[in-house]
């Protein structure tokens, strides 16, 4: 029998954008077990509810992450609204989708580009980040901000984007779709990225449902907790909506949930556009969230399911403020994916999962 | 299946402009709503109520309503754009270019100017004309109780 080694990977690694650690126990180049360590980037955001007003709370929530920035801010001024009992005019439901929707394509994108550039493809990672601009350009005009939207609070959003503007998006998407559609071959059908995937970090149905995986990673096993299914906000108002499925299971399958769903998303947006009502976009709050009463909200994030918790004091501050994030659980299903696999394929299958750790450590 | 999927692309990207600017040679456009810096651009106008403060997430903005001065630290303004939304006299702008990059966190410090000798005449009497109907409202008040007063004792 080989003798176990213990390689430490991370929480400064190449391929990851984020600090996680990870022992790897290896016999030989197998790995046999992962044990994960966390804690690298823990910010204490959740306890500031006690200092910043629940209006004010809305921009440290969009600093939880760059990248599902706009998501938190939706996820968290949902829950504050359920709170409160606060219903916001429709535009302004149809304009966090349509900016939600599109911080579902940038982060894809980005992400598309990273794997990319983990194995190896450094033209494919330019062309996923050059086509991500972009969706940034949208989000900078249409917001002021190219990451941090600020755009979403309690009672509506706080821009309106004019029916020019709402064409111009409609117009870009097209060039976006029409650009992406020419490297989705280069992730789906290239040989040297098949070699590299398929097969590998497989996850079976069975235990994506054990650990209660979530997102594309979910997907990807053929398990559907897609959120946006509940019709939650204007997903509510589209004509129909199927999660792209895959019953891969692999690390391909995980990306080519991901790369479909960026059309998918596209498809949302000029849906949403079509349809958006006209009207107010705000309404201000009154008042503060009642003592003792409590609210959560599930919204589909790029990376799958987050669940947000709040409870009122009778004060305009929170009581208590908590976000379930969808790497927290993944992390489970990713060690499950790395058992059995070889030491040079933990990159992949680490990245595939798309792990945001500053999301789960908060 | 196959290989050079990208063959295509990486031919026209050869022949093609490059698809970043030149910085800082090209200077970049910002939109018209990029939150870059803010300003208060009338303190003339500024009634140093002191919301822009108190709404700000990051506590960057000072107002001294006695020495009548306004200041802001724009290297720990997060441009969320909520003093300028909330300000009852419009006198906070959002202008699309970022702050230059300096070597410490100095604030911008805006100060009243000195009013003219009308203008504090003009002032001086609008305060005695307040103090006044205050009084008055004072005083219709008082009477108000007593009055009340007298006939709950009847």
């Amino acid at each position: 029998m080989a003798k176990s080694t213990v390689i430490p990977f991370g929480p400064q690694h190449p391929v990851l954008p984020e600090p996680v650690h990870l022992d790897l126990v290896l016999e030989d180049e197998k790995v046999v077990e992962a044990i994960p360590r966390l804690g690298f980037v823990h910010r204490g955001l959740e306890k500031l509810v006690e200092k910043k007003d629940y209006n004010q709370y809305v921009f440290i929530t969009e600093r939880i992450c760059g990248i599902c920035s706009f998501g938190h801010s939706y996820g968290y001024s949902q829950c504050v609204e359920h709170l409160m009992d606060i219903e916001i005019p429709p535009r302004a439901e149809y304009l966090r989708g349509i900016w939600h929707e599109l911080s579902r394509i940038h982060s894809h994108l980005l992400w598309l580009g990273l794997a990319a550039d983990s194995f190896g493809y450094e033209n494919l990672f330019m062309q996923c980040w050059k086509i991500r601009e972009r969706v940034l350009d949208i989000f900078e005009k249409t917001t002021g901000g190219r990451v941090i939207l600020s755009a979403c609070n309690v009672g509506g959003t706080l821009y309106d984007i004019s029916d020019e503007e709402l064409a111009g998006i409609s117009n870009t998407l097209d060039i976006v779709r029409d650009e992406y559609s020419h490297i989705t071959g280069a992730f789906l059908k290239d040989n040297s990225v098949r070699s590299r995937l398929v097969d590998v970090g497989y996850l079976s149905k069975q235990q994506a449902l054990d650990l209660s995986i979530v997102g594309p990673f979910a997907r990807a096993s053929n398990v559907n907790n897609d959120v946006r299914c509940l019709g939650i906000g204007a997903y509510g108002e589209l004509a129909e909506f199927e999660p792209i499925m895959s019953e891969g299971g692999d690390c391909f399958a995980r990306v080519e949930v991901r790369a479909k769903e960026v059309f998918q998303s596209i498809d949302i947006v000029k849906e949403l556009i079509d349809k958006i009502p006209a009207g107010e976009i705000f309404v201000k709050p009154k008042g503060s969230p009642a003592e003792g009463a409590e609210a959560s909200m599930r919204l589909e994030q790029p990376r799958g399911e987050c669940y947000y918790y709040a409870r009122g004091n009778g004060t305009k501050f929170l009581d208590r403020f908590r976000i379930r994030t969808p790497t927290s659980i993944n992390i489970a299903g990713m060690v499950t994916a790395l058992k059995g696999c070889e030491l040079a394929d933990v990159p992949m299958i680490i990245l595939t999962i798309d792990p945001c750790i500053s999301c789960t450590e908060r | 299946m196959g290989s050079f999927k990208l063959g295509g692309i990486s031919l026209k990207g050869m022949f093609s402009k490059p698809a970043t600017k030149m910085y800082p040679t090209v200077v970049p456009e910002y939109f018209d709503r990029t939150a870059g810096h803010v300003e208060n651009t009338d303190i003339k106008g500024c009634i140093m109520c002191g919301i822009c403060s108190k709404r700000c997430p990051t506590s960057c903005i000072t107002v001294d309503k006695d020495s009548g001065v306004w200041s802001i630290n724009p290297f720990d303004c997060v441009s969320c754009g909520s003093c300028v939304r909330e300000c009852p006299k419009d006198c906070l702008v959002m202008f699309n270019v970022y702050t230059a990059p300096a070597t410490s966190k100095e604030p911008v410090v805006v100060k009243k100017p000195e009013l003219t000798p009308e203008e504090k005449a003009a002032k001086a009497k609008a305060d005695a004309e307040k103090a006044e109907r205050i009084k008055a409202a004072k005083e219709a008040a008082a009477k108000k109780a007593a009055e009340k007063a007298q006939q709950d004792g009847e």
